[in-house]
């Protein structure tokens, strides 16, 4: 596991990138038939739809939308606006402006209807493509990335073999100052004092607690663990033993801090994303699927996102690579072209946790110097951003 | 007949194990030293019983709580949703899909 460098982009605020994506972002859902249709002009995977599809003020997904359209692997964003929803689309456009990105507000109502703002969002998203080509490239290493890493589609096989190689990523990446960020919170349960115990003080310790007792209730309130009826079928038969595998992908070390969707680590260390909203129940549950949880870990700044799946998730993203590691020999032999990295080979007897963790490294240094993954290759996009509530974290969260 | 690998146990302290690839009933495993006929088909990371369990006991994988038994439970005996229960939050099935397209 020596140090590899590679190119990467350069922004003018000083932040390294893997990808050169231009985003075309909706304000409102009115405006992402737009969005789509600008896009779908660019065959290849560097043009991106994201957006916020409600049309009240959301301070969360205000916050998260700002972390996206300046995130490291982005070069520049178009702004979609139907005209007459509530987002605030010159603060979301001036904090682009001040990052050093292009940034351009285009107002549907303003420009004359569908056909006018698509073919004057394909116009601006050219002109920014063929700008961004001049992009600065800087060296980067792997202390330079942010890892988030989230399991979906689980099955008993992960946190057999997936979770636990990730874990040992993740206290590699840990000790070249790299950012590694494991969630959910709600996948987290029955594993309150073993949380507690590794956080590097005593105040941390106290947040993650609390953290884990506000999961634990809201998910009773709502009836419902962040179980699927997929994972029972896999032959996970509780929460509990869920939590068991998605705990085992935090790895080893301390745990260095407590994010919400949208802060982003200053330091190197391992961080849990704490997903789950703040005060009574007010939208739901409180991450309705995978990518609504990809798109928080890229909130918080992932260049990467490791997805460890059992049953076989296929789902991509917009901004982050996605590196798939299947847990399950079955799956893997049934979906391969899905797959980055078959860890089911643990189980079969082919390789040991140490390979398997080796092979996930070299995917990504590979996907970091610009290799497709699977789910890249294949076109996945999906993003999914809603309503939530968050108070502000507290003093022992961060470093 | 070497069978001692289809059966994994992540810790000592388990009372239960996990099966290591799909298998069939009627196969033979190897559970605390004795060879167990299987009683039912065990598909992969599928949890079986390696001692007998009492209603109420804790059932524990890789060293940590995973809920409670609601019944007793047999040496060999498959483990899942119909005798386990979470002690935090009910596990939540779709209730009628093997009835689908019968």
């Amino acid at each position: 596991m020596e140090s590899r460098e590679w190119s990467g982009y350069l922004r003018k605020d000083g932040s390294k990138g893997i990808r050169n994506v231009v985003l075309v972002a909706y304000l409102v859902e009115c405006a992402h038939h737009v969005c789509t249709k600008i896009a779908s002009a660019f065959e290849d995977s560097t043009v991106q739809v994201i957006g916020f599809g409600g049309c009240y003020p959301n301070s969360h997904a205000n916050k998260v939308m700002k972390q996206l359209c300046t995130h490291a692997n982005v070069g520049g964003v178009l702004l979609v606006s139907l005209g007459c929803e509530s987002f605030d689309r010159y603060g979301l456009a001036t904090v682009v402006e001040e990052s050093g990105r292009p940034v351009e507000i285009l107002v549907i109502q303003e420009v004359g209807g569908t056909r006018k703002a698509i073919e004057s969002g394909q116009e601006w998203v050219h002109r920014t493509q063929t700008d961004l080509q001049n992009t600065p490239r800087v060296q980067m290493a792997k202390r330079d990335l942010i890892i988030g890493a989230i399991c979906g589609g689980s099955d008993a096989t992960s946190g057999i073999s997936g979770n636990p190689a990730v874990g040992r990523v993740f206290d590699h990446l840990v000790e070249q100052d790299a950012v590694a960020i494991f969630e959910e919170t709600g996948e987290m349960i029955g594993f309150e004092d073993h949380l507690a115990d590794r956080a590097k003080t005593p105040g941390l310790a106290e947040e993650l607690r609390k953290c884990m007792q506000k999961a634990a209730s809201y998910y009773t309130i709502m009836g419902h663990a962040s179980f699927a009826p997929g994972n029972a079928d896999g032959g996970l038969s509780t929460i509990e033993e869920k939590s068991l595998g998605a705990y085992s992908k935090s790895g080893r070390s301390k745990i260095t801090g407590l994010l919400k969707p949208g802060d982003k680590p200053r330091q190197g260390g391992l961080y849990l994303l704490d997903v789950v909203p703040d005060g009574e129940p007010r939208f739901g549950f409180p991450n309705i699927n995978d990518n609504a949880e990809i798109a928080e870990l890229m909130a918080c700044g992932s260049h990467i996102i490791l997805f460890i799946t059992g049953r076989g998730s296929v789902v991509g993203s917009p901004i982050s690579p996605v590196v798939k590691i299947c847990a399950n020999p079955e799956t893997y032999a049934r979906m391969e072209e899905d797959m980055d990295v078959n860890a089911g080979s643990i189980i079969s007897g082919e390789s040991s946790l140490d390979d398997v963790a080796a092979e996930i490294l070299e995917s990504i240094v590979k996907t970091a110097g610009g290799q497709s993954t699977a789910s890249e290759a294949l076109g996945h996009q999906e993003f999914v951003l809603l309503y939530k509530s968050f108070e502000p974290s507290g003093p022992g969260c961060l470093p | 007949m070497e069978n001692s690998k289809l059966l994994i146990q992540l810790d000592e302290v388990d009372n239960v194990m996990l099966a290591s690839r799909s298998l069939n009933a009627g196969e033979m495993v190897c559970i605390a030293g004795r060879q167990i006929q299987l009683s039912q088909d065990l598909r992969l990371g599928f949890k079986i019983a390696n001692r007998d369990i009492s209603k109420g006991d804790k059932i524990v994988k890789c060293g940590v709580p995973i809920g409670s038994a609601t019944c007793d439970i047999s040496l060999g005996e498959l483990i899942h949703l119909h005798n386990l229960e979470s002690d935090y939050v009910p596990t939540y099935t779709i209730q009628n899909q093997d009835q689908y397209g019968k």
